[in-house]
């Protein structure tokens, strides 16, 4: 499945209330690292089903962004029953996206 | 086996890649994090021969897609250490181990830290080494930069456009930057210069970033200046240690080797920014990458 694109209308739904844990990988157009990031973010998507890959573009969600204190792009946040357990920033791996979400 | 493994997918590495795929050689280049390496941040690169503008995203991806349909293999695996066993040397990664005759070093050169004990914990809560991709979640905000180079100018102005106020913090008196750029930064009026002066403090706030401490080189005076960003610009440094046994590294930790790339070891090359060198460019990285590739080649020959 691809990533679901997520704004400050369906936040609640598509992140809080997932029945799985959820990645949310806060990007943008012009941010050349998180371009990088976006083919493994989808590949994930495609190929685990264990995570639900979301995410949310910070030029159109500036204030989603601003309410979970996003200061740097790519920035990757987990969340566990609606609540946030993990965060990173940056490029990382495959398998440290994975981790993240542990 | 491969014939060649390149440690590093940045603009160096696989442009030994293309060099070593066309000579007929097989090249298997390792990356740990992405290709492309820094270039990646850069948002419009305007000093590559023959191209005007491209972002270096888009080289990225144009360099990788080029090496790959060549045949190259790029894996995805952090590489730990290199056994120089003669005629073959071994590859040890963070999955597995590999053989091959010949080993390009092009691990490059990270941004340089200012080594602060919550400096880490802070990233992406204040502290950024990339105003460009973090400038604008600091608009209207005070913020400061670190650092007296090109880039740390360049920096400055740009965050002179959205922010309230940005201190440019430097430990001289003077910037090794373009006389040019360091006037256009004079002129702006929400932009004071803090020199002679050191970021010695990194001051928190429920976990963000809210200020910095910073301490006169000539006095030991310390003051306090109010921030929610730091945009840490004082260069790179590259990380070479794990191959401290097959190279040899200057005090800096880059790996001393000539334009020929070749580190002293037989067999064993360096392409790129880890590279002593005095202009570390795209361009410079590419020619690297031919130069270590070419002598990679002609050294199996004669295996």
């Amino acid at each position: 499945m691809a990533a679901t694109v997520v704004t400050s209308a369906n936040f609640e739904a598509e992140v809080l209330k997932a029945d799985k844990p959820v990645i949310v990988d806060f990007w943008a157009s012009w941010c050349g690292p998180c371009k990088m990031l976006s083919p493994v973010m989808e590949e994930i998507s495609e190929t685990e089903d264990s995570v639900k890959i979301c995410s949310v573009n910070v030029d159109d969600e500036m204030e989603l962004a601003s309410n979970y204190g996003i200061s740097s792009i790519p920035s990757l946040l987990v969340f566990k029953g609606g609540q946030l357990v993990n965060q990173s920033v940056g490029v990382i791996t495959r398998q440290a996206i994975l981790d993240l979400a542990r | 086996m491969a014939d060649i493994i390149i440690v590093g997918a940045g603009p160096a590495g696989l442009t030994a890649a293309i060099y070593a795929q066309r000579a007929g050689r097989k090249a298997l280049v390792f990356e740990a994090a992405v290709y492309g390496g820094q270039i990646v941040n850069t948002p419009e690169i305007e000093n590559y021969p023959a191209i005007k503008k491209i972002s270096g995203f888009e080289f990225a991806t144009a360099l990788y897609e080029q090496a790959t349909s060549l045949g190259a293999e790029v894996k995805m695996e952090r590489v730990i250490s290199v056994t120089d066993n003669g005629s073959s040397k071994t590859v040890k990664t963070d999955n597995s181990e590999y053989e091959c005759k010949a080993v390009i070093l092009a691990t490059g050169a990270k941004n340089r830290t200012l080594g602060l004990e919550n400096e880490k914990a802070l990233i992406g809560k204040g502290v950024s080494y990339c105003a460009t991709c973090d400038g604008m979640f600091f608009r209207g905000k005070t913020v400061a930069v670190a650092g007296g180079g090109n880039t740390a100018i360049e920096d400055a102005l740009f965050l002179s456009n959205y922010c309230e106020k940005v201190y440019i913090i430097h430990r001289r008196d003077r910037f090794r930057a373009h006389e040019a750029e360091v006037a256009k930064l004079k002129g702006r009026e929400n932009v004071e210069l803090v020199l002679n002066k050191n970021v010695t403090a990194l001051k928190e706030d429920g976990g963000r970033l809210c200020g910095v401490e910073v301490t006169d080189k000539l006095t030991g005076e310390k003051s306090e200046l109010a921030v929610a960003g730091l945009f840490v610009a004082i260069g790179q440094a590259p990380d070479n240690t794990p191959f401290e046994n097959v190279a040899t590294l200057d005090n800096g930790g880059y790996i001393v080797a000539g334009e020929d790339c070749k580190t002293g070891i037989a067999g064993i090359f360096t392409a790129g920014d880890c590279r002593t060198k005095q202009v570390r460019q795209l361009t410079t990285a590419a020619s690297d990458g031919a130069a270590a590739a070419l002598a990679a080649c002609s050294y199996i020959d004669s295996l």
